[in-house]
Parts: structure tokens; sequence; C-alpha cells
């Protein structure tokens, strides 16, 4: 491989990183200090991808449309929690599954009803559209380093906020010990509104920036949601800091490690082999790398007892 | 003390019905119906399964659906390497699904409670790519079967021959089985293990293996289904292991009832009535479905065979304590 | 040798050393008890001991066999029985079941899956024995959910003498009993400890005096003075650590 090629992949990889940081954190969050299962999470994922290409139509402006989906993500975030995840976190996790699962498959459809079962794309903005000369044969879009950057952006305020402010140290404290938590007199209901909330915005915001660079499909958000699952495992769960280093090496790991994994079968199998096998081995990377991780350290990369 | 069980009765009753209907149903011409039938049947013994890890054993999987695939591509590529007796084919699936059981099963008992839940059903997610990109056997297509398997070159385990009377013995024959394994020293260790591990641990058991060994006869019991699933569809694809899937067999065992005896066959007949009838009127009966499961989450406890058989319905009903480990 | 020998046990939680350097052996036929003030350590000696919690060092040797850094259900098989100080019985199971998965325990491989164990003779006989040894015959066949407090406490100390134990760690088994339980319980364990050396935590110094045959006093995690209970009671440094805190 190309040292281009290598470092374009470890771009995309680092993209796809910062995507699923912004997935997973809210999923690490709302578990840890809940205790709430939430496999809706992915679909929320969806729904901000669809939201801002609705709003964009609607009013033509992609950064009208960016603050209008995130408002409305969170007003979503907020409704499902008041009439849905509210009554069940004191229940099992098979009644959240169950509960979560409806959601799913009725945001799903009801995405399919309103814009139809194809796939829908959007361009980006046209201030971030071009693309720039890295080296003489490297063009890397604009839009993709964005993401990037607003990927990482939203990793130090985030981490900012649960290791520096009030609510950060009530996160950290419920995540690890829910009943000092009330015991200390906070109102723990609105403490769960706030985490659902900006759980739930990013979500809606990761699959806002991904609108544009993945296809926007009903069932968009259920892959995703699965790997963060994955992120969650290998990071630890209700950890800020291991989802983020957990989501960067599972995007590395997965982008490079698809094409590396070909081109060394290659070099030593015939290429009908490697064809044939390659991609099947390719798919299964990230589940392996979490089947060693779960050898090594069962209870994750860092574990949230004692840290964020 | 005679102790008439009412829901010994109801499973007579459900299996009478079941072995009557293919007399029947031709009379009146609703051949249509034994198809939505065995569909049902298929999804039961999947269920039973599936109520065997999360009724008895307190282990919430949500990627069982990779078991039921694993054993129809098992038997499909099995077929396409020139192997039709089907009892060749049963050994190979339940080989294949064993052993794939056996080493996620021994990784994600390695944790407890949601971490469980996300490794089954991560694992279960990794089946399903694997097969999407399985081209020489249709990758995301799946594969459409020419010839299906016999029994010593007769057609009796096929559509054309008596398959309604194999998937309705099979169910017949696992249905009974878990319901023995339940009641079993297994089952009451694996029972035990879920009211209290700790306990379980100081009495002398290792909660880790009777875990594992019921995680690994669940997933051979799912590949039966998936065994049968080929046979009845002549058809196979990845979208059997889709985790969707898994999500239908948790709610079929949630809605039948937990480790009670009718729980399963009731909730996968509803599921498939619901699936028809909703779908007969509304092509977007999804939109109804989502919500039911919402309520049903909010509300329903015990389940149907709970509604069926308010008085019988054994003191091991209602929702198992997953694990109150700590996560971290 | 000694039915229970633990050399220089050490654990740490954090920063928090939580067992420094103890030390003890419980001859066959002997009853051992550990006192001490809440916090000091006592439970998570017997933690260490039935293997909830692993040592950071020391060694814990039963019957002349090395269990340090074996797991929790490998030592009950090597003969060791516990009782929970918060009451643990499996409360949707019957009295009379909870008490036969512990003989099923010590009887036969239970990787049986198709026989009812509910109709095995062998062990609802030998589970019913144990619950007649107990007085508790006549309970059954209740759901042990049902137990009063003092029955739950029972139950426990018959799930842990079903499995026919070699040594027994029994963590206040008084606890939350009234005068009458609690001198039944007294006379039920005087029996037993005949047979079955044990070591007892407890709060209750009635039971220590009338059942221990040597008494070791912990406090922050360390054993301040042993002996028989009564050069301990007339310990100094154990009356100022122990006695000053124990005023319930």
């Amino acid at each position: 491989m190309s040292l281009t090629l290598l470092l374009i992949q470890c771009l995309n990889g680092l993209q796809y990183g910062t995507l699923l940081f912004l997935i997973a954190a809210g999923l690490t969050l709302v578990f840890g200090v809940m205790g709430f299962i939430n496999l809706a999470h992915g679909v929320q994922y969806m729904v901000g991808a669809y939201l801002v290409f609705a709003f964009h139509q609607l009013t033509g402006s992609f950064a009208a449309a960016v603050v209008l989906s995130l408002a409305a993500a969170l007003l979503l975030g907020l409704l499902l929690e008041y009439f849905v995840f509210r009554h069940l976190y004191g229940r099992d996790h098979l009644s959240q599954v169950l509960a979560t699962f409806g959601i799913i498959i009725f945001l799903n459809e009801l995405a399919k009803v309103i814009f139809g079962p194809g796939t829908l794309t959007i361009e980006p903005p046209e201030f971030l559209a071009g693309s720039i000369q890295l080296t003489e044969q490297l063009r890397y879009p604009v839009y993709r380093f964005v993401t990037i950057l607003a990927g990482l952006a939203v990793a130090v305020i985030l981490y900012l906020t649960v290791t520096r402010t009030r609510v950060g140290m009530l996160i950290r404290a419920g995540a690890t010990t829910p009943e000092m938590v009330s015991a200390l007199g906070v109102n723990v209901q609105k403490l769960f509104m706030i985490v659902f909330g900006v759980g739930a915005m990013l979500a809606g915001f990761a699959g806002v920036i991904a609108a544009p660079i993945f296809a926007i499909e009903p069932g968009m958000g259920d892959n995703i949601l699965i790997i963060a699952f994955v992120v969650i495992i290998i990071g630890g769960i209700g950890s800020i800091r291991g989802a983020f280093l957990a989501a960067l090496i599972v995007g590395l790991f997965d982008t490079l490690g698809r094409t590396l994994l070909i081109e060394g079968l290659e070099l030593v199998f015939p290429p009908s082999f490697s064809n044939q096998v390659g991609p099947a081995l390719a798919s299964m990377l990230i589940y392996i790398l979490m089947a060693a991780i779960l050898v090594v350290r069962p209870q994750g990369l860092l574990p949230a007892k004692g840290a964020a | 003390m005679i102790r008439v069980d009412r829901s010994f009765l109801l499973m007579a009753l459900i299996f009478a019905l079941l072995f009557a209907a293919p007399f029947v149903l031709p009379l009146i011409g609703q051949t249509y119906i034994l198809s939505l039938l065995i569909k049902a049947m298929l999804l039961a013994i999947a269920a039973i399964s599936l109520d065997l890890l999360i009724g008895q054993g307190g282990m919430i999987s949500l990627g069982h659906a990779a078991f039921v695939a694993i054993g129809a591509y098992a038997a499909a590529i099995g077929l396409e390497s020139g192997i039709e007796n089907i009892l060749v084919l049963l050994l190979l699936a339940l080989l294949v699904s064993g052993l794939f059981a056996l080493i996620t099963g021994a990784l994600a008992l390695r944790t407890s409670g949601v971490y469980f839940l996300m490794i089954t059903l991560a694992f279960g997610q990794m089946i399903y790519f694997t097969l999407t990109s399985l081209a020489p056997y249709g990758g995301d297509d799946g594969l459409t079967l020419w010839s299906m398997a016999t029994f010593f070159g007769s057609d009796v385990v096929q559509s054309g021959g008596q398959l309604y009377l194999v998937v309705l013995l099979t169910l017949l024959l696992v249905w009974w089985g878990v319901h023995r394994l339940g009641n079993s020293r297994f089952g009451r260790v694996l029972r035990a293990a879920r009211d209290n591990p700790e306990r379980t641990e100081i009495i002398g058991f290792s909660v880790f293996r009777y875990r594992l060994t019921a995680y690994v006869i669940a997933g051979m019991i799912a590949a039966v289904s998936g065994l049968l699933t080929m046979q009845h569809a002549e058809f196979v694809s990845p979208s059997l292991a889709a985790w969707q899937r898994s999500g239908d067999l948790l709610v079929v065992v949630v809605l039948g009832g937990l480790g009670t005896r009718s729980g399963a066959l009731l909730g996968a007949f509803f599921l498939v009535i619901v699936e028809e009838v909703l779908g007969s009127f509304i092509h977007e009966w999804r939109l109804i479905y989502g919500p039911l499961l919402v309520l049903l989450a909010l509300h329903a406890k015990g389940g149907l065979s709970h509604l069926l058989l308010p008085v019988a319905a054994p003191a091991r009903t209602g929702m198992p304590r997953t694990s109150e480990d700590n996560a971290s | 040798m000694n039915a229970l020998e633990i050399r220089n046990l050490n654990k740490y939680f954090g920063a928090l050393h939580v067992s420094r350097n103890i030390s003890l052996s419980v001859p066959e036929g002997q009853c051992h008890a550990l006192i001490g003030p809440n916090g000091a350590g006592k439970t998570t000696l017997i933690h260490q001991i039935s293997g909830v919690l692993h040592a950071d060092a020391g060694e814990i040797v039963l019957a002349g066999q090395d269990i340090t850094t074996r797991k929790t259900w490998q030592r009950a098989q090597a003969g060791l029985g516990r009782t929970f100080q918060l009451t643990s019985v499996l409360p949707s199971f019957s009295v009379l079941e909870n008490v036969a998965l512990a003989v099923q325990a010590r009887s036969g491989s239970s990787f049986r899956f198709f026989r009812p164990a509910a109709r095995e003779k062998d062990l609802n006989e030998a589970a019913m024995e144990t619950l007649e040894r107990l007085n508790m015959a006549d309970r059954a066949h209740v759901p042990a959910d049902d137990l009063s407090h003092g029955e739950r406490r029972l139950l426990e100390l018959a799930i842990a003498l079903a499995g026919a134990p070699g040594f027994l760690l029994l963590d206040e088994p008084m606890a939350g009993l009234g005068r009458v339980e609690s001198a039944m319980l007294i006379d039920i364990l005087a029996d037993l400890r005949r047979t079955i050396p044990m070591l007892l935590v407890e709060h209750d110094m009635d039971a220590i005096f009338q059942l221990a045959d040597t008494v070791s006093v912990l406090v922050d995690g360390q054993i301040v003075a042993q002996g028989a209970p009564e050069d301990v009671r007339n310990d100094p440094a154990a009356r100022a650590a122990y006695l000053g805190d124990s005023g319930q």
C-alpha cells in the first residue's frame, strides 16, 4: 500500500472513530449513570441524519438545518425520556431492551413511511465543500476534516464537563455509586433528564455530521449502535475516557485493518483464496479485537471506577 | 394429592390441534395456514431454547438468531458440498453451532448482566456480516437451494413430503426435553445461579460451567430450528442472523411468559398471527407493532401464559434478575 | 494437623490495608471465635477464606490443602461450608429444594439433564435429615421467601450443613435473632462443634463464651489479642480496642 493511501485510511479511521465516540459517549453515560440499556440510541443517530436532511430542504441553509436538528434531537430525547424511559429506570434490563427495541421498530418504519425506503444524500455546505492539498498526491475533503475536529472538540468539552463541573461530579458519582447521589439530596430525576438529553443530542449530532458522508436510510442507526456497544465493551462501561480511546482504536482498526488484511493475505495466499476469505475475515476484525480484549481485560481498557 | 396441571392441559390441547391441522386444513382449502404454522413452530423451537437461557438461566442473549443462521448455513453449505442425508447435516449443524457457542459463550460469560447482552449482540452481528461476505454462498443475496436434504433418500423431510410433521415432532421433542432439563439436577443449579450466583458458588457449583453448558445446549437447539428453516424455505440468507431476529425471539419469550412451560410456544404463535393479521390490514404494521412492544414492556408482567393460566403460573415466572453484579 | 490455618494474610482495597498479617489456626474439634468492632475487617476475612475475595498475600490451608488460589466453588468442594451475615438463600425455591441443592453438590454429578431432581429420593431424604436436625422439617415445602427472619437464618445454616462440610465459616449467625431463637441456635452449634470445626464471627458475647475455645480480636484489620475467652476478656489491649466500642 502506498503511503498516500495509508495516510488517507488513517484519516478515514480517525473520522470514523470520532463519529463512533459521539454515539458511544451518550450510550455509556446513560448506562453508567442510570443503569439503563438504551438500544434506541442508534435510531436517534438516524433521526439526526433525517432531521438535517428535512430541515435543509425546508430552510435551504445547512447551518440553520444543523441548529434546528440539534434542537429537535434534544426534544425527541426528552420526550422519549418523559414518556418511556423514565418509567423503566428501576426495572430489569429485559424490559428496557424490549421497550427500546419497540422504539427502534417504530422509528425505522416511520422513516420509511415519510422519506421512503431508498437512500437519501445531502451535500456538505458550500463553504466546506472543497478539499485540502496535504501532499503532492494527497487531497482530503475539508468537510471530513471538520467532522474530525468537531468530534474532537465535543470530546474535550465533554471531558472537561465531566471532570471539572458539578454536574460532571454527580455524573461520575452516579456511575460508580448511584445510592450516594440520591443520598446527597440531588434531584436525581433532573440529573437523569440532563444526561439523557445530552446523550440524545450527541447521537443526533453524530447523525447530522454523518449525513453528508454516508447515505441516509432507514435502519442506518442499527449497525452503528452495535459497533458503539463494541466500543463500550472495549473501553469499559460508563467511562468517557474509555469510550474515546476505544472509539479511536475501533475506527482505525476497522478502516486500516480491512485494507491491510486483504493486502496481507494476497502476499501469502493466491488471489482467489484471499478474495474469498479476505472480506469475511475483515468483517470479523473488530469483533475479534473485542474478544481479545475480553480475554485480557474483561472490565475494559479504562473502566469507570475512580475516573470518568 | 392429585393436582391437575393446567399448563400441561393447555400444551396437550395445542399439540392436539397442531397434529390435527394437516388433516383438517386441506379439507377447508386453507393449506396456506399450514405454512404459517410451520413458521410459528420453527420460531417456537428457537424461542424455547432462548427461554432456557433467559427464563431458567437469567442470561439475556441478544444474539440468539445467529445460531439459527449458523444451523441453516451449516446445512446449506453441507448440501452444496454434496451431503444429502439430513442426519449428517444435523450433526454438522450441531457441531458448528455448539463450537461457536462454546467459544463465544466462554468469552461472554467472563462478564455478566448487561455486558453479556452486548457481547452476544456483537457476536451475533459478527455472524451476520460474515455471512454477507460469503461470496461463494450468495453473500448479501443469500443462497437458493436447488436440491433439499433427504432422509436416506426419502423426501419425507421435505416440503413435498411430511415436513410439517417432522417440524411438529421436533418441536414436541425440544419442548419436552427442555422441560425435563429445567427440572433436572442441572436445571436446578441453573435456576439457583440465576437467583443467587454467589450462594450457588459457595454451595460448590461453578456457575460459569453450568451457564456455559446451558448456552451451548440452547445454541444447538436454535441451530436445529435453522436446519429445518432451510428445509422449509429452500433458501438461506444472512437476514436469518439479523439482530432484529434476535429481538423478535426476545419478544416471543417475554410475550409468552418467561420460564413457563407454554410461554415460548404461545408467544411464537402470537407473533406470527400479529404479523399476519396486522400485515393484512396495513402494510406499515410495524408502526403498530413497535408501540405495542413499548406498552408490553411498560405494563405487562408474566406474559401470555400468565394471562391464560393466572393461577397455575409457577413461582419462577416473572422477569429474572439478570445480574446485580457491579458492571465495573 | 489443623482444620484451618491462616498464615500472614494481607488484603488491600486500594490504599486501604484491610487485612494486616492475619494468622490464626483452628484445630480439629474446636470453635474459634472472631470478634471486633464494625469495620474491623471480619467479613472481609471470611470472604477471603471462602474465596469471594482473593487475598493479596499469605496462605489459607484447609485440612492440609493450600486453597489460597482456589475458586469459591472449589473451596466448597474441598469441604468448606459458610453462612452469610445477610441471609442469602434462594427465595423462589422451597426450603427443601434449597437444602437439596446443597446435598446435590456433594453427591454425584449435577451435569444430569433428564431425571427430575425433585423426585430423587436420596437428595430429598438427606435434605430432610438436615432439616430435622434444625427442627425445620415441618417447613420443608414452604417457599424460602415466606420464612420468618429467624427461620431464614436457620435455613442458611441448613444449606451449609447439607454440604457435609469439614469446616464451617459462620458470619454472625445470631444477627437479628430474638433471645429464644438465639438460645436455640447456640444449642445447635454447641452440638455441631464437636464434629465440625468452625470459625465464628459474632457480636453476642454469651454465644462466644458458650461456644468458643479460642477468641481472636480483630481491630483495623489486625489481630490485637488471641487466647482463651477468659484471657481475652481480661486482656487490656482487647478491652481498650473493643469493649469501648461495644455499645450495642
